[in-house]
This record gives C-alpha cells, sequence and structure tokens, in this order.
C-alpha cells in the first residue's frame, strides 16, 4: 500500500491557521502605509457629470483623491478581456470609471488617507453630480428593442453569440421525436462570498521603480502579467505579485479587479505603500456573480426513453463589464457539457453574452458546467415524468457505456473514462435509494410532501489542453509549472504555480512527492504564491490543480530521481540501469546488493560537492511545464432527500448520498471536504441564494442579512461514496474534486423538491426553493385543481 | 478617550476614538490579527472572540465598551505555558474542519464557548449554536464532527 498517496493525511497548513497566525492580505502592515477607500456609484446607470472632492482634500488626514481622469492620464490601459470567441464586442472597462457609471459599485474616485477610519469619513465628503438613466438588468431584455444601452460598443447590449452544433438538424430530430420536453428555466445570479473579503496593498520603491502588490488572488502570475502587458504597464521583472494565504475564492478571485489597478496607481503616485481592504458591502457589489442564465430548452425523447436530440437557448447575463473569463463561461464550459452522461446523439446549444447595469459575472464554483447539469438534469427530470419512468432508469438507459470510451461527444468535447453504470449502482447503495423510495412512498401516504431527487453530473476540468483552449477563444494557454528543488541536506522545496486558497496543496503536493522520492512530508515544503518565488504559473480554479500543477510537480519529483539514480550509479560504479530506487527507504542500491546503496541525503550532497559524473551540470533542481493532452471527467451520481412544510413552503433536507468518480485521490479527507464545502454551496443554489436586483438595478441582496448563505443548521450529513477510475490524461490518474460538489447539489435538491410537489401537479419552480417559492407554487397547484 | 483591556492575559493602555470597533483595537493597535472581519452586519461570526467569558462578535461591539474587560482570542486560546494546542484547535486540525482558515478562528471561539458545560451536546444543538458563524468552505459537516470530538475533553472549561 501506497505510503502517502490516497491516505488522509492531516493538513500540514493547518496549525497557523487554527492559532490565528494565518497570512491574510489585510493582516499586512508596512510602514508610513497608507489607507484608500473607494467612491462608488449609488446609482446602476447614470452619466457623471461633475466630481468636487475639495471638501474631501482639505480633511486632516486626507493624503489624496484621484478620479478616473488621473488613472487614464497616467496611461493606464482598460481591464483586458481574456476570453476572445470570434466577432466580440469588447466594451472598455476602466479602472475608475469616466463618463458613466454602469452598475451600483462602479467605482468612480479613490481617496488615501492616513487611516482607514478617515479615508471613509473622506468618502462622503467627496460630491459627485450624476445624471441617472435608464437600468436594465435582465439578461434577456437587455437584448429587446428600446432597452437602455449599457456601453456604445456593444449594441442591443450583445456582446457575443457562440452557436456549436447544426440547429436545423437538431429541430428535425426533434420533429421525428415520440416526446419533446420544453423547459424556460432560470440559473438565478449568485454570489460567491468567500470569507475572506478582496484585500490589496501595493509598495512601490521609487529609487528602484520596482513595485511589490500583495492581493487576494487564486493566481499571481496571471494577475501579474495583466498588470504588466495591459493595466499598469509596469515591466514584469519590476513588478512582484504575492498571494499569501486567501481567505476563500470559488472562482471571484480569479479575476483582475480595479483595486488592483487603483492601489498600485496610489502608491506609486503617493510614493508610499497603500492598503485597501474590501468591506463585505463592497464586495457584494463588485465581486465577480456568478450564473445568470435564461435558458430556453427542448429535449427530444422516444416512447422508450431514448434521448433523441436537444435544442439549447441561452442569454448570460454579462454584467456592466467583461470580466476576465466571462465570455467563456456560458460558452466553451457550458455547451460543451449539454452531452452530459448520455449519448444524445444531436444537440445544439447557443448563448448571446449580454450587458446589463448589473455587477459583471464570470465564473464561480463550476462555471458553465453548474449551469449545463442544472438545465439537463432538469429537463430530464421532467422527461422521465412525463413517461413515467424511474429517473434512475431512464437515465441509465442513455448511458456512454464503460467500454465506449474515448468517447467523441457530438458537442466538441472527448471524454476519457468513466463507468456510470457502477457509479449509480454504488450511488443507490450508499444512499439506500430503494428504501429512502419506501419512506417517501410511506410519508406521502400520511399526506406529508417528501421527495427523492437524483442528478448524475459530469465536468470537464483539470483545464486543460492549452491548443484547445485556444483555439476556443481563451487568450492563455492552461498549462501549468511544478519544480523540485532538493537543497544539500536533503530538505526539498516545491515551487508549484497553483495557488491554495483552502485546497490544502501544501499537503496534497507535498504527498506526490513523499510518495515519488520517499522523504517525508515534514522534509518538504510547498511554495507558491509569490511571483518572486515560482518561475511562472496559471493559477488555482476548474478543478486544475492536481490534474495539471500536481503532474507538474510529480514530473519534476522523476526527473530528480533519475538524476539521483545517474549519480548513485556513477558513485556505485554501476549501470545506471542496475540501481534500484527504494522509495520504502529512501535510498539507492545496486540491483541485487540492497548493502551497496547510497542515501537520499548522501546523494543531496554530491550535488554540492559535484561527486557526480565530470559531463553532469551540478544541482538537483528540475522543471516541468505540463500541458496535459485533455480535460478530466470527474463525474457524479447524487440522491437527495427532502422534506416540505406544507404551511410554510420550507424545505429540509433531509438525507444527502454522494458517490464521485474522481479518478485517483491523493488525499480521500480533502477530497470529502472539497465535496461537502462542494455540495453546500450547490444546496444553497437549491434552496436559499438569489443575487437580485430591482428594475433600477439596486442590488437588494447586498448583504448577509438580505442573502441566504448556506448555514449550519441548513445541511445534513452527508454520505460519501466514490469509485476510482484512473484519468488517463494525466499521470496521476486523478480527475479533480473541487466542483462536482457544487455541480450535482443543485439539480439533486431541486429535483427532490419538485418530486415531493410532482402529486400536486407542479412541472417545474424556478430555483431558488424558497418558502415563498414553494408556499406559491403549493397555492396555485391547489387553486388550479379546485 | 482612555481605556485599559486586558487581552489573553497582558494588559493594555489605550487612548481610542469612541467610535473605533473593538474588532479593530484588536487588529490595528494590538496587532492581534488571528480574529478576521468577514462582514459588516454582524452575521459571519469571523471575528469571534471571549469577553469576559462570554463569545462576542467584537465587530459589533465598541473598543471603550470593553474598557475593563478580560479578553480571549484565538491566539491566547490555548494554554501557551504547555505550548498545546485547546482541544478544539487540535479537533478542528483532526477532522479537517477547516479549508481556506478565515472562518476558523471566530469559528473556534463560538464552538468553544458552545460546548461549554455541555460534553455530550447532539448534533443539533451544534448545528443550531452554530448559526451566527459562517464558513464558505467546508460545507459545516466536519466543523460539527471537530465540535463533537472536542466538546467531551473540554469537561472544566477553558
Ligand atoms: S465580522 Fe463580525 S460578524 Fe462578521
Ligand atoms: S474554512 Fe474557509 S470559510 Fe470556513
Amino acid at each position: 500500500m501506497s505510503k502517502f498517496m490516497g491516505q488522509p493525511i492531516k493538513r500540514v497548513e493547518d496549525p497557523r491557521f487554527i492559532q490565528g497566525q494565518g497570512k491574510y492580505v489585510a493582516n499586512i502592515k508596512l510602514p508610513d502605509m497608507a489607507f484608500a477607500a473607494v467612491k462608488r456609484s449609488p446609482y446602476a446607470h447614470a452619466t457623471i457629470d461633475n466630481i468636487d472632492a475639495s471638501e474631501a482634500l482639505a480633511m486632516d488626514g486626507v493624503l489624496a483623491v484621484y478620479t478616473g481622469q488621473d488613472i487614464q492620464g497616467a496611461g493606464i490601459g482598460p481591464i483586458p478581456c481574456g476570453f476572445t470567441p470570434p466577432d466580440i464586442k469588447l466594451p472598455p472597462w476602466h479602472a475608475l470609471s469616466v463618463d458613466k457609471a454602469r452598475h451600483v459599485g462602479d467605482a468612480v474616485a479613490v481617496v488615501v488617507a492616513e487611516s482607514a477610519y478617515i479615508a471613509y469619513d473622506a468618502l462622503d465628503a467627496i460630491e459627485v453630480d450624476y445624471t441617472p438613466l435608464d437600468a436594465v438588468v435582465d439578461a434577456k431584455k437587455a437584448t429587446e428593442p428600446g432597452a437602455p444601452q449599457v456601453h456604445e460598443e456593444t449594441p442591443n447590449n450583445t456582446s457575443f453569440h457562440w452557436p456549436l452544433g447544426d440547429s436545423d438538424a437538431v429541430k428535425a430530430a426533434l420533429d421525428a421525436s415520440d416526446h419533446v420536453v420544453e423547459l424556460d428555466l432560470i440559473n438565478q445570479r449568485l454570489i460567491p462570498n468567500a470569507m475572506e473579503p478582496r484585500a490589496c496593498v501595493a509598495d512601490w520603491s521609487d529609487a528602484m521603480d520596482e513595485m511589490v502588490v500583495w492581493t487576494t488572488s487564486q493566481n499571481p502570475h496571471v494577475i501579474r502579467l495583466l498588470m504588466s502587458a495591459f493595466t499598469l504597464q509596469i515591466p514584469e521583472n519590476k513588478l512582484r505579485v504575492i498571494s499569501p494565504d486567501v481567505g476563500g475564492g470559488f472562482g471571484s478571485k480569479i479575476f483582475h479587479y480595479p483595486e488592483e489597478i487603483i492601489v498600485p496607481f496610489c502608491s506609486m503616485q503617493l510614493k508610499r505603500p497603500v492598503k485597501w481592504v474590501s468591506s463585505r458591502s463592497e464586495a457584494f457589489l463588485t465581486d465577480a456573480h456568478g450564473r445568470d442564465h435564461v435558458t430556453t430548452a427542448k429535449l427530444g425523447v422516444n416512447n422508450d426513453g431514448e434521448f433523441t436530440a436537444f435544442h439549447v437557448q441561452t442569454w448570460a447575463n454579462m454584467g456592466a463589464y467583461l470580466s476576465a473569463f466571462a465570455p467563456m463561461i456560458p460558452t466553451a464550459l457550458y455547451i460543451t457539457l449539454f452531452a452530459g452522461l448520455y449519448k444524445t446523439p444531436l444537440i445544439f446549444g447557443e448563448s448571446f453574452g449580454t450587458m446589463t447595469n448589473t455587477t459583471q459575472v464570470d465564473a464561480y464554483r463550476g462555471a458553465g458546467r453548474p449551469e449545463a447539469s442544472y438545465l439537463l438534469e432538469r429537463i430530464i427530470d421532467i422527461a422521465a415524468r412525463d413517461l413515467n419512468m424511474d429517473p434512475i432508469e431512464i437515465r441509465r438507459k442513455n448511458f456512454i457505456r464503460k467500454d465506449e470510451y474515448p468517447y467523441q461527444t457530438p458537442v466538441a468535447l472527448v471524454y476519457d473514462s468513466g463507468d456510470y453504470d457502477q457509479l449509480f449502482d454504488k450511488a443507490m447503495e450508499v444512499a439506500g435509494y430503494n428504501d429512502m423510495l419506501a419512506a417517501r412512498d410511506a410519508a406521502r401516504a400520511e399526506g406529508r410532501l417528501v421527495g427523492v431527487g437524483v442528478s448524475g453530473c459530469i465536468e470537464a476540468s483539470g483545464a486543460g489542453p492549452s491548443k484547445v483552449v485556444t483555439s476556443l477563444g481563451a487568450a492563455v494557454g492552461l498549462w501549468e509549472h511544478g519544480s523540485v528543488r532538493v537543497h544539500p541536506t536533503g530538505k526539498i522545496s516545491v515551487m508549484t504555480g497553483a495557488h491554495t486558497h483552502g485546497q490544502g496543496h501544501e499537503t496534497t503536493f507535498a504527498q506526490i512527492v513523499a510518495e515519488e522520492l520517499g522523504v517525508p512530508i515534514a522534509d518538504i515544503e510547498i511554495i507558491h504564491g509569490d511571483t518572486a518565488k515560482t518561475p511562472f504559473g496559471l493559477g488555482t480554479y476548474a478543478s486544475r490543480s492536481a490534474a495539471v500543477g500536481g503532474s507538474a510537480i510529480l514530473k519534476s519529483a522523476i526527473k530528480v530521481k533519475e538524476k539521483m539514480k545517474a549519480i548513485a550509479a556513477y558513485q556505485l560504479e554501476a549501470a545506471v540501469e542496475d540501481i534500484v530506487y527504494d522509495a520504502e527507504t529512501a535510498s539507492m542500491h545496486v540491483k541485487g546488493s540492497p548493502d551497496n546503496s547510497k542515501s537520499f541525503f548522501e546523494i543531496s550532497f554530491s550535488a554540492l560537492t559535484h561527486n557526480m559524473p565530470d559531463d553532469m551540470e551540478p544541482g538537483l533542481e528540475e522543471h516541468t511545464f505540463f500541458d496535459p493532452p485533455n480535460f478530466t471527467f470527474p463525474n457524479s451520481a447524487h440522491i437527495a432527500m427532502i422534506e416540505i412544510d406544507k404551511d410554510t413552503g420550507e424545505v429540509s433536507l433531509l438525507k444527502y448520498a454522494a458517490v464521485d468518480d474522481v479518478g485517483n485521490v491523493i488525499n480521500p479527507m480533502i477530497v470529502e471536504g472539497q465535496l461537502q464545502g462542494g455540495i453546500a454551496q450547490g444546496v444553497g443554489q437549491a434552496l436559499l441564494e438569489h443575487g437580485q436586483y430591482d428594475d433600477d438595478g439596486q442590488l437588494l441582496t447586498g448583504s448577509f442579512l438580505d442573502y441566504a448563505m448556506p448555514r449550519a443548521d441548513n445541511l445534513p450529513m452527508s454520505n460519501l461514496g466514490r469509485i476510482e477510475i484512473p484519468s488517463p490524461s494525466n499521470p496521476l490518474g486523478v480527475k479533480g474534486a473541487g466542483e462536482m460538489g457544487t455541480i450535482a447539489g443543485t439539480p439533486t435538491v431541486a429535483n427532490a423538491v419538485m418530486d415531493a410537489l410532482q402529486p400536486m401537479g407542479v412541472r417545474h419552480v424556478e430555483i431558488p426553493h424558497t418558502p415563498l417559492a414553494i408556499h406559491t407554487a403549493i397555492q396555485n397547484a391547489a387553486a388550479a385543481a379546485d | 478617550m482612555e481605556i485599559t483591556v486586558t487581552v489573553n492575559g497582558k494588559t493594555h493602555t489605550r487612548d481610542v476614538e469612541p467610535r473605533k470597533l473593538l474588532v479593530d483595537l484588536l487588529r490595528e493597535d494590538l496587532n492581534l490579527t488571528g480574529t478576521n472581519i468577514g462582514c459588516d452586519t454582524s452575521q459571519c461570526g469571523a471575528c469571534t472572540i471571549h469577553m469576559d467569558g462570554m463569545a462576542v462578535k467584537s465587530c459589533t461591539c465598541l473598543a471603550v465598551q470593553a474598557d475593563g474587560a478580560s479578553l480571549t482570542t484565538i491566539e491566547g486560546l490555548a494554554d501557551t505555558s504547555e505550548n498545546d494546542l485547546h482541544p478544539m484547535q487540535q479537533a478542528f486540525w483532526d477532522q479537517h474542519g477547516l479549508q481556506c482558515g478565515y472562518c476558523t478562528p471566530g469559528m473556534i471561539m463560538s464552538a468553544t464557548k458552545l460546548v461549554e458545560g455541555n460534553p455530550n451536546i447532539s448534533e443539533e444543538e451544534i448545528r443550531h449554536g452554530l448559526e451566527g458563524n459562517i464558513c464558505r468552505c467546508t460545507g459545516y459537516q466536519n466543523i460539527v464532527k471537530a465540535v463533537q470530538q472536542a466538546a467531551p475533553e473540554m469537561v472544566g472549561g477553558d
């Protein structure tokens, strides 16, 4: 059995967090540091007519006020969009808006003061004259004639149209099907709400023309690249970006934000370190939101339950500006997942990316794949009901079978591995599915509203093959860097371009190296999150860290091992083919004579003293840039049981069972933690969370009082199981575990709620299934029955 | 205003603005940054500390209200003379009760008070009792398990 891989090793990063020693950006204090606060528009759509900062500037302790004109006057460029499909229209996004405010919270000015308290006082003293304009907030209504126009550059508020497949062929197949299930569905806006609000500290050295920026990012190298090439235009060799401990991201900390431009700009102007920390209220208004799709779909089904064709149109709300990867979410990460676990032969999908007077929308845990799964798994459930089939039976009928890999779907992806029958068998066992159904039926006989829901989901993660993602429109490849440095004393530093903000890389990446080289975890440090300490990296999102970043590290560890074997062969006067690396003891010996050996430490030290072949370079450090040949395809079968309180409409989640195929597992404790956390967010979307705007573009859910986050008493203990089918797309055989809980949680619970209401004839209720939504559905059903 | 507070056994006298929040006193003036800030509406519990034996949200309290009080923050929870972890800290580590760690100090400070005098606390009581602490990462499952592990070990209080 492996000593490290697959073991539930306790996290090495935890001692600092449980003792209050986390190194978060908001904790940074530098000598002479000043504080920035951002003046934000209270209107969703308004021209900015005048900004008068004289009163603020006269206040004690206020150092400066800057506007968009100052930023643009300094030659700072707009925030770029990193995914540009053909014919996309790109409206500019300036860190501080000059002409118009386009959403509530849009940044219009910044004040810098000696303390945060003074800076916030001064905000109130800045007078901005606005002329309010009509606003538009709905993704589809934004495209209708007469809608207020958010940008000149995007007529009809449409930035892009992305079709995939043959619409006419799909329509013909629908016409020829026994049944067509039609569904209009909304995937509501979510607000990510990592518990650590964003923060940024910038420290400009005028003497050296150098900048250090600490920022709460999932990918500091990408932020540096964008700052250097597009916005601040400080050369990369003069710009260091550090993301130390980051308190959760869930996608929202991938993107280059205005404050990462504003704060460094202030530091350069004032020649002092400047700090900005987002309040939660600002986070609600300015962190990139997620989801927000309006969709119309048709699924063709034959009498025996076979899917014939799937046709989807989606209007995806991009918000007021195009955030870094926003256009990728409703396109390359969404439509390409419409096959799900199934052999639907013909699929067409198209998305319209539309601009509205709302906060920008970008990747949020799952990013496109939860939207695809919720749509597909909802419509399949309705199909099952229409055909009077068991929801698992109709899914099984259409599964891609385990001997059909690699499987080319009609929507571009080639699935690499899976066994969905085994997956569902295991899920039914873990959930006690048949007992659940019996309990549900017994409860129904007593007049209670109990439902059981299932879903089968897949995601394309481990992003990803660089040629494929760039051909789809991404401006960057998605390889990852990992290097392994063995110090002369035999201790190891691992450099990775991935970034941990809860995922536990300091443990799992150490497990990979420990397994390969046989050294204790305590001898290995994982270095990440600092552009000065790691060569490059694309960062952490899309469940890519283990599959891509971990594989880069593994390959470097293997290269180190090969070099160590060559050194051992030289010292032991044997052929390198005859050297055995014993990972049990971390030593190298000549085949057949275990006593003729060298320890890991001895060989490590040899690199310092050059006790190695003459033609060999000194040093024991290896680098790998790993570019995977394909995505990975984690897949899942989740089952939930809920009960509705008839009087209040409140849904209680009684049971949740999940079986996932995340490929090989490095640390089962961490994988389960990722799933549990993911499920909570999926359940949050199904039952609680909704980022809502009124028609004037005011955010109605701008605090934790109004935006319902999942809390400890909203969730039961979930019951987790696994099947492990290794991915052939990376040397670790891992598939990724970060997002599946969120992807599957939503359709599973929504299907359970709809199952409970099925006896009343309710077909579909938009999520979140709040007490009000469900109570209303019950009332309407009762009225219709009368 | 001049105030005197005892934090983790150490007494500090500071001149503070009357409007200064207690959490800012801790973080900015006393450099105790283990207490985090997660919201501005008293909802998330990231800032939870102990004041005179009660769990309080330090973002919801003015520094001047703490005048004369004895406070414990996450940095002072364990008996450092023994260089030990508090049983609740140990349980969060053992049970993988944290991911990004941001909610963790507040969660641990709330949980220690929640289980005080209730070694056999039920899952339902734990879930209900931690309703004022939001964690976005863990889904709470392992937090509940951690509290279940620590509760019986904490007889005799912290
Ligand atoms: S920071 Fe105190 S409750 Fe959120
Ligand atoms: S561990 Fe990240 S918020 Fe709780």
